[in-house]
Order: C-alpha cells, then structure tokens, then sequence
C-alpha cells in the first residue's frame, strides 16, 4: 500500500497542565480518535480520524481540549486550492463518489442577508407585542377562490386546512436517517408547541404514533412505512419529489441501519439496503402526480391537506404551478442549501437553486396565474433564524420548515460526516450506544424553546412594521428592501432597492 | 427516603459522574484541576459507572434499609442515619477489614488505601434535600435524586 497524501483536517490540542487523564474524551468519541496509552500514561490522538465533532471539546471537564484546523498549507493557488485537492485527494485513495452530509457549505450568495425589513416611524405607528394582541397562527391548505357569508356565518366548506401556532414546522427528516431518540425530541417539541413535524420517508415508529396529530407523513419514491394507517394518522400528508441537497437523486439507506426497528417502520427486511430510486417510477408527469394526489386524498376521505415538496431547481415556477393544478394544498420548495444524511458531494454543491430566488418566482408565478390561494407555500433549505422566517413570509412563503436548525438545537455541530452513522451527539445514527446519548425530553425542550423565541422574535420584528397579524405580510414585499443586487435579482425578488 | 437512580435508557456512560464525585470528596471539592493535579494521591470516586456498551448506568450505594454493611461492620463506624437514611462510614473509625465490602450486595463500596486504609461509598453528597453532586452534573439527566416508595419501603 503506498502512502496516503492525505493530511488530517484538524489537530486536537490537548493542554497537559489541565488534562486530569479522566478518558472521558476516549469513551466519548465514536471516531476512536482519543485512546488511552498505557505506556506513557496520557491520552493520544489519532488526528486524521477527528471530523470537529465538538463531543470531547463539550464534554472535557477541564476545558483541555482545542480542535484547530490543521495549519498546514498547500502551495498557495487561488483555483487549485486545498479543498480542491483533498477532494482529489480522496478519490485517489478511495475510487468512489465523495460522500457529504448536512447542507452545502459552499459559499452561495445569502439573499436573506442582502434583504431588510421596514419598520413603522412617525407616519404609521408600530405595534408593542408585549402589550397588544399579536397573531401569527397559520392555516396551510388550499383557500377557496370567494367566500360565501350567510346570516354572518362562512357558508362554503373550508378545505382540509394545517393549523401552525407558528409559521415554523421541522423539516422532514427521517428516523433510519435519525435516531429515534432524535425522532422523539423533534415529534414532543413539535406538538408542545402546536407546530407539524415530519417523518421523512421513514415511516411512523409506533412509539411516534402518539405525537401523529402533529405529524406531517411523507410518501416518497421507495414509499417505505406506508399503509392506509400511516396515511390516516397524520395531519397531512407530504410527496417527496425532492429534497434540497440532492435534487434529481434518490436515497440509499443502507443495511446496516436497518435494525429491527428501522425494518418494522419501514416495512423492510432487516438488513436490506433501503433505497429511494431517484424519480417516483408511477410519476412521469404532471398528470401522473395528480392520480397520486388524488389516490391520497381518497385514501384519507379529503380530511388532510396533501403537499408536493420539490427542490428548488431551474423551472421551479412552472414546475410549482403544474403541482398546484395537480391539486397540491401545500407546495413545499428546498432550496439549495438543504441539508441531508448523506449526499454525493458534487451534486449537494452544485445542483439546484437558492431557496430565496425560488420562492420569490414561484410566489410570483402563482399570483400571475391567478392560483395563489389555491395552495400553501412553503420554503426550506437554510431558514436560519426568525428574521429568515420573516423574510420569507414577505417574499411569499406561508410557513418555512427548519431541518439544521432543529437539528443544531439537539446538538448537532454539523460535522457532515452523518454518512458514516457514528454521530457523536445521537442524532443521525442507529447505533445503540449512540443513540442514547440524545435524551428526548432533553432534545424536546430544546426545540420548543428554539421555537418560542423565534415566535417572540417573529411578533416583535411584526411589531416594528405595525403589522399585528402574519397575515398581512404575506407576500408584502414592500416590507422589504434589497442592499447590493443585480438588477435581474430585485426584479425576480420582486423588491426594490434600499433608498428607493 | 431520596436516593439517586439510574436512567439507563439516556446514560451516555461518560463518566463525568465519576470526576465530579471524585472531586466533591476531595480536598479540593471546589476545583477539578486541583483535585485531580494537586492532591498527592488521585481522588476516588464514590460512584462507579458500569459499562458494557450500550449498557451503561451509574451505580452507587442505594443506602439499603437493611444495610447489610453497617451490621457486618467490625468497629462500628458504618451507621445508618435513623433520621435521613443516609449510610454513612466514619472514617476515623473505619479501620480498613472489607468486611463491608464483602458484604455489600450491589459492590457499591471501594477501598481507598491512598493513606490511611477506608471503605469509601457514596454519602449523598451527605444530604437529603439538594442533589448530589452527580445528578447535579449528569449532562444527559441520566440521574435522579428522588423518593419512589417500593413495596415495603
């Protein structure tokens, strides 16, 4: 075997004047990069397995731990730079397709960064959410195109509507992906705080069944966990048609995740490799959508809304406007920047479109054809923060799913190796050992705490612009102003210019 | 009375329980780093994490009613507290035979022979209101400081 040109990542600083040799960082790192040394009394590191974790960094009690990047520098080159060839690298060594986890971390304009919001002054009077009456509930479903009122009293049929406490739901992430610890942390928060979760394509364990009133259930490609009973418990039910950071790609569990519990919930055999083919093999066109759609709603008696989530790519307006035809209540958009449990590298980088732009021109697309109520927008891939949420409310959306986040807040620092099932934080991995390490109720109160603030925040940026109800800003792009844009980009994010 | 019990389902087996106990009896309870780096001899801790992956739990004493330890103890310095339970090993008395080691039927009591020979075993951080120690640090609320009435007690 010849040498690997291989250089670690990172290098682990372990400060020996406050390491107390309690090995908490050996049994703690899935990796094996920390080991006991007999022979010289200390703990080693064995660098080039360390993906920055943070697991040993958090849990040291000592605080005598550093991860650093390694400092070593390639001859310096601003094409051929060092993640260029350790990506060479890698395949020199290995022959395969390079693996990745978690979204993109390629540096993709932040269109939300370039975006402000307005505030009232003088002229209109901004709103105290602390004192007045704040409303940020939301209803996703298909709205009816007039309301008839008889006697003050709604007399047309409302159809099958999503109630949210707040316009944030978690994004599907499925339990083989995720532990079921994390599964139950995300399922708790979500109906703690009156929001949707969602099973991914992973099916509903029967331990997640109490919290499916909450829960959004997927039908994806390898329609894995799906039964008339899966489709009956949820609160509506998702087609997976794409995902963020891998557009146009399947999805490949392989068997040695599926356990005994990951079989059952998926309806697999244990240990046979779960694989998502890339396109829905009944779906070749619009009109194939629609069958599913309606197949759907058929099997639920037309009580759940059905949403059709798509990634983000080149025509997604049109594509928007094809699902909402097809009789979609919810269309669902993952931008480029969605995150994911494994992915080829070069397609999670470079496949797909920025979530901003996409959800500006299929919010326009939609309102042009006249057919915005008749659907639900939701946006995903890279809601960071409640101003994200509120920004996109402006652009269009009507609800925005969070997956890294919600993810960050059970302890994910976004290694990106979720790929190799030995997530040090419990999160996406199926081994026992590791599992455990996530406590639920732990978890769950992260998650509804995140929540809640953002809710408050959400109130209080509302307040700033005198809105009092969610509502009146959807699709207000006034409220917004861009900084430092193209002109095609403020045409296609339908806003103006700061100063104008 | 209030014990310490284990959640098996979400100990993370990290033994961070271990170094605070350790520290906590230390001479320096107040400081990790001193107690581990300064104090002649390692701390022991009072609490021992049983482990064979996945299985994992803190075990320590349960502060038994019939505390076999204090019946077999030769000088009498292993008491049970009538007031709050707590079983506690008075180490001046203590004289270092094992028999309460030999005895305990969970082996919740180690020797400590850093200097002069103790059994050394969990004293509820030696009160029965706050937590102990371990709970209080338990990173994953893998331990419970609270009283569950069993048949019998």
């Amino acid at each position: 075997m010849s040498i690997s040109m291989q250089l670690p990542d990172y290098l682990v600083e372990r400060d020996p004047n406050r390491c107390i040799k309690c090995k908490v960082c050996v049994n703690q790192c899935a990796n094996e990069v920390h080991s006991w040394d007999e022979d010289i009394d200390s703990v080693i590191a064995a660098e080039e397995k360390c993906v920055n974790c943070h697991r040993c960094v958090t849990y040291c009690p000592t605080r005598a731990l550093k991860i650093r990047r390694n400092p070593t520098e390639y001859k310096e080159n601003s094409y051929w730079n060092a993640r260029t060839i350790r990506g060479i690298d890698r395949q020199a060594e290995g022959g395969g397709v390079l693996l990745t986890g978690m979204g993109t971390d390629r540096p993709i304009p932040i269109y939300w960064d370039r975006l402000f919001l307005n505030a009232s002054q003088v002229t209109n009077p901004s709103i105290d959410p602390l004192r007045e009456p704040m409303e940020i509930k939301t209803y996703l479903g298909s709205k009816p195109d007039n309301v008839i009122i008889k006697d003050g009293k709604l007399i047309k049929e409302l159809p099958p509507q999503l109630v949210l406490d707040a316009p944030i739901m978690f994004g599907a992430l499925s339990f083989g992906a995720i532990s079921l610890s994390a599964v139950k942390s995300l399922a708790k928060a979500a109906t703690d705080c009156g929001i949707m979760w969602n099973t991914g394509e992973g099916g509903l364990h029967r331990d997640a069944y109490e919290y499916s009133k909450n829960c959004i259930v997927q039908v994806a490609s390898g329609r894995f966990g799906v039964d008339a009973e899966y489709l009956n418990a949820g609160a509506a039910i998702e087609i997976k048609i794409g995902q963020g950071a891998k557009p146009g790609i399947g999805g490949h569990l392989p068997g040695e995740k599926v356990g005994e519990e990951v079989s059952r919930t998926r309806m697999i055999p244990i240990g046979s490799d779960a694989i998502s083919p890339a396109p829905h093999h009944d779906i070749y066109s619009i009109e194939d959508l629609r069958q599913l759609i309606y197949a759907l709603k058929e099997a639920t008696r037309y009580t759940k809304p059905v949403s059709v989530k798509v990634s983000a790519v080149h025509n997604v307006a049109a594509i928007a406007s094809g699902i909402v035809r097809a009789g979609a209540d919810i269309v669902a958009i993952d931008g480029v920047r969605g995150g994911t449990g494994a992915a080829p590298l070069r397609t999670r980088d470079s496949v797909g479109i920025p979530a901003e732009l996409a959800l500006a021109s299929v919010d326009s697309r939609l309102r042009q054809e006249g057919i915005r109520n008749q659907a639900s927008l939701v946006i995903a891939g890279g809601i960071r923060n409640s101003s994200d949420v509120v920004k996109a409310i402006a652009l269009g959306a009507d609800a925005c799913y969070i997956g890294t986040a919600a993810l960050i807040t059970m302890g994910c620092r976004m290694c990106q190796t979720c790929y190799t099932g030995k997530c040090n934080w419990g999160i996406c991995t199926q081994d026992p050992k590791l599992v455990k390490r996530l406590n639920p109720e732990i978890g769950a109160q992260r998650l509804a705490n995140l929540i809640h603030a953002w809710s408050h925040e959400i109130k209080e940026l509302l307040g700033g612009m005198g809105i009092n109800a969610l509502e009146s800003l959807r699709g207000n792009r006034l409220m917004l102003r861009g900084v430092g844009l193209s002109e095609t980009e403020y045409r296609i994010l339908g806003i103006l210019p700061a100063g104008e | 009375m209030k014990r310490v019990y284990a959640r098996e389902e979400v100990c993370a087996g990290c033994k961070l329980c271990e170094v605070y106990c350790a520290t906590a009896h230390s001479e320096y309870p107040n400081s990790i780093l001193k107690a581990f780096l300064k104090q002649e001899t390692r701390p022991i801790a009072r609490i021992l994490v049983e482990v064979d992956q996945p299985l994992s739990f803190a075990l320590q004493c349960r502060h038994c009613e019939e505390a076999n330890c204090t019946q077999a103890c030769i000088t009498g310095a292993m008491t049970k507290n009538p007031e709050t339970g707590i079983v506690t090993n008075d180490e001046s008395r203590c004289v270092g035979c094992w028999t309460c080691v030999l005895v305990c039927p969970y082996g919740a009591i180690k020797r400590d022979e850093t200097g002069h020979k103790v059994a050394s075993k969990c004293d509820l951080c030696s009160n029965n209101d706050t937590n102990p120690i371990c709970v209080e640090k338990c990173p994953n609320n893998a331990l419970i400081f609270a009283e569950i009435s069993r048949g019998g007690e």
